[in-house]
């Protein structure tokens, strides 16, 4: 009966899948090395975007075989993960977007359903279709990896990016013999504040600073907690010797404190820099006087 | 007075230091797109870091929901942030200036009562916290008293 006969040619979708992607692997790396996936990738030889594709081929047989098509998590990925993060790395380097990416992923499916069907163009309709449907669910899974690793690449430069912004936002200029300035610039949060108060705490050693000015022009909120990191700052260069002038203190800002009720008199402020310095070197017992007309410098 | 509540316009979550930069960014925004003055906008956006830090902290995260609003033609921000946190046991105690039950300065909550035109505390023990504060353009009608 034909009916049995067919049960009997059947196999599993996925088993046929993962035994098809085996068979058919040098055929699929060749086709995926044109994809714009690989070919903007691995730009330096064909050879190389070849075996890449082999062995993300080599990675989804090895997922069918195991019968886990929908598992990102599956054992097979592992082995191409790193080569998966390498790629969207250098995609996203090059500018392209993470739905791009995605696109470009999709992509690769075409080819192979095509070497699919025409591989299964002797069976029965409906075992092509569970094949096809199989193929599209195991493509769905490595996309949903690459992007995973796309991603978790992108939060560790974030996370990188966020480290190297505490140590460069916070220079300390020397203005002058004994006064020192930090100028700061952005939100001071907790951990801004702390690598902020070391590295004031460090200068006033290292340059034998009596005065240190530390500027808020560029911190665009001063709340309860800002106000506090910055009376903590300045409590602490007093105790070294050193005192403290914060400056940069916007209308705006001066009003907005005032109503908060923080109490700041206990910090010698200046409207700006200028005031600042202009205080500092009087402290000093500089004096800046115009040269008498006639006599330029 | 007639209040017109615009569709809220925002809902933005209150889960880490990062989102205490986007709500005041936000606020920022609204503020200046509305035509709010920069000492207003200045005092609104500290509310609002005051009240995200305080959800933040004190309530284990939540949210703040931003709205535009007009009342008598007059247009100002709401902003209401909502925690489920533990709860103020004794309000009158938060709001006193120095008053605090972690390590800040103290002044939060009841300074950003002082920033803001309309301020309202929401609280019971065990069932979290909101507030809501608006501020006006410019003032807002009808009498207020003297600070």
């Amino acid at each position: 009966m034909p009916e049995q006969q067919t049960a009997e040619e059947q196999t599993n979708p996925t088993e046929e899948v993962g035994t098809f992607l085996r068979g058919r692997r040098e055929q699929i790396a060749q086709r995926w090395a044109d994809a714009a996936l690989f070919r903007t990738v691995f730009t330096v030889s064909r050879e190389e975007a070849v075996e890449a594709g082999r062995a993300v081929v080599e990675a989804l047989a090895a997922v069918a075989a195991a019968g886990r098509l929908e598992d990102a998590e599956a054992d097979g990925f592992a082995v191409v993960r790193e080569q998966l993060a390498r790629t969207a790395h250098s995609r996203a380097r090059s500018g392209a977007t993470l739905a791009q990416i995605s696109a470009e992923m999709d992509a690769l499916r075409p080819p192979v359903n095509d070497l699919l069907l025409d591989e299964l163009s002797a069976a029965p309709a409906e075992h092509v279709r569970k094949c096809t449907t199989a193929l599209a669910v195991l493509m769905g899974t490595l996309r949903l990896v690459m992007m995973e690793t796309a991603m978790s690449a992108g939060q560790e430069l974030i996370n990188r990016q966020r480290l190297e912004m505490l140590e460069i936002a916070t220079p300390v200029i020397k203005l002058w013999e004994g006064i020192v300035a930090v100028p700061l610039i952005g939100t001071l949060d907790s951990a801004r504040s702390q690598v902020v108060m070391e590295t004031l705490l460090d200068a006033v050693v290292e340059q034998h600073a009596r005065i240190a000015i530390l500027d808020i022009t560029g911190v665009p909120t001063v709340d309860s907690l800002v106000a506090q990191h910055l009376m903590k700052t300045v409590a602490a260069a007093r105790l070294m010797g050193a005192e403290c002038i914060v400056s940069g203190i916007r209308p705006a800002i001066a009003q907005t404190i005032v109503h908060l009720g923080i109490d700041l008199s206990s910090v010698l402020t200046r409207a700006s820099l200028a005031d600042a310095l202009a205080y500092a070197l009087q402290q000093q017992g500089a004096h800046i006087v115009p040269a008498p007309a006639g006599e330029p410098q | 007075m007639t209040h017109s509540t615009g569709s809220v316009s925002a809902c933005l979550p209150i889960h880490s230091d990062l989102d205490l930069v986007r709500v005041r960014q936000h606020v920022r925004q609204m503020t200046a797109q509305l035509g709010f003055g920069l000492v207003e906008q200045t005092k609104l956006v500290t509310a609002a870091s005051e009240l995200a830090r305080n959800a933040l902290v004190h309530g284990g995260g939540g949210q703040m929901e931003c709205t535009a609003v007009t009342s008598g033609g007059v247009k100002g921000l709401r902003l209401v942030f909502s925690d489920e946190g533990p709860g103020i046991g004794d309000l009158d105690q938060a709001l006193t200036d120095g008053y605090t039950s972690g390590e800040g300065l103290g002044m939060g909550l009841g300074g950003a009562r002082r920033l803001v035109h309309d301020f309202s505390v929401d609280t019971r023990r065990g069932s979290g916290t909101t507030v809501t504060v608006t501020s006006w353009i410019s003032r807002p009608p009808g009498p207020r008293e003297a600070p």
